[in-house]
């Protein structure tokens, strides 16, 4: 149970996907100019990344293993994809107010290096398939922390008197170098 | 090599059908209402009523955004096709473009240097051509919307009324006349 607990600790705060490992930073970018749409976009990596960790935990033991390992990388973005389009069917039927928050999240989602990188991650950890699922949520938690508060940042800024030559995406990234630093005060905190 | 092979067409094989599956037994139908509305319209796609074809002017009129009286082409008559389908008053019409007289677009041959430009203009692929050499219409074809007069440089379109004949004659609608009160 500890080691479960000690993988969500990880993945969000120590080893945190976007601030640490520095994996998903166009969504980072591109997303985060609004509080509700860096929320959006995080709840549909969340069900996306949990899903596809598991997914790719399944393809990587049992139809590849180890002669087929090379494989890897190429199976994953099919897996992937597929699971982006299903996702992206069933939540449309089943629920189109959530699809209204998620609709347009979805297919970015396919491209976003992070829902790629963990599930490399997993395979080089030698996760198993709870913990796989585990690292998958806790990415995909830590992700939506980073994207939340850099976008609550970010609105700040807007209203804030900003030299000229560093309005817009010049001060967002200093700001985000700058919170990634204090990410680095987590390490250590979980091995 | 072989089982590589093997195992990616597996995987492909399986997410296609995963998601051929999905796509029936998740399929959205339409509002119906978009499709009935949609077929009154003339399909001149001539972006007259201010949406960039009948389509969406179909689907503002479902939701209630738009008017029904903003379709030049469809004319008088479709206007009263519309009101009849959504039970709503008939309403002259509104639009900033006024309906013109069935009509189709005539392309004066001495004069067209074929630039193509009327072409892409056309909505409904009704002028056949190339680069430097003469265009013409088909008229059976031609919806009227006037949409290719404005690219044309050297003004060589116009627009040939129908004449009314035996094939497309129809009954006029009915005009209310205000009964006065006799002095």
């Amino acid at each position: 149970m500890t080691d479960y607990l000690l993988i969500i600790i990880g993945t969000v705060f120590v080893n945190n996907i976007v601030m640490v490992k520095i994996l998903g930073l166009c969504p980072f970018m591109g997303v985060s100019r609004k509080l509700e749409t860096s929320l959006g976009m995080g709840a549909a990596t969340t069900f996306v990344l949990t899903l596809s960790s598991g997914a790719s935990y399944l393809i990587s033991h049992y139809l590849l293993g180890p002669d087929l390992a090379y494989l890897t990388t190429l199976s994953f973005i099919v897996a992937i994809a597929g699971i982006v389009q299903f996702t992206e069917m069933v939540i449309k039927k089943t629920s189109p107010d959530l699809y209204q928050v998620l609709g347009i999240y979805l297919p970015l989602i396919t491209t976003n290096c992070a829902v790629l990188g963990i599930p490399l991650l997993n395979v080089q950890a030698n996760h198993n398939f709870i913990e796989s699922l585990l690292f998958g949520f806790g990415g995909a938690v830590g992700f939506t922390m980073a994207m939340v508060l850099f976008a609550g940042m970010r609105e700040r800024m807007e209203g804030a008197d900003t030299p000229a030559i560093f309005k817009g995406t010049a001060i967002a990234m200093i700001t985000a170098g700058l919170m990634s630093l204090a990410f680095m005060g987590f390490a250590g905190l979980v091995k | 090599m072989i089982s590589a092979l093997w195992v990616m067409i597996a995987l492909s094989v399986l997410l296609g059908i995963v998601l051929g599956y999905a796509a029936i037994r998740f399929k959205i139908e339409g509002n119906p209402l978009v499709e009935k509305i949609d077929a009154v319209l003339p399909q001149t796609q001539c972006g007259q009523c201010g949406y960039p074809g009948c389509k969406p002017y179909a689907e503002a009129i479902a939701k209630g955004e738009s008017d029904i009286n903003l379709c030049p082409p469809g004319g008088d008559e479709g206007i009263h096709k519309l009101a009849d389908l959504l039970g709503v008053e008939y309403k002259p019409f509104g639009g900033d473009a006024q309906p013109k007289a069935k009509a189709v677009a005539f392309i004066d041959e001495n004069t067209c240097i074929g630039c193509t430009l009327c072409i892409q203009a056309c909505p409904v692929d009704a002028i056949v051509g190339a680069a430097k050499q003469m265009h013409t219409i088909i008229a059976s074809e031609c919806t009227g919307c006037e949409l290719c007069l404005p690219p044309c440089p050297v003004d060589c379109i116009s627009m040939d009324k129908i004449a009314e004949d035996i094939s497309n004659w129809k009954w006029q609608h009915p005009v209310i006349i205000p009964i006065q009160a006799v002095a």
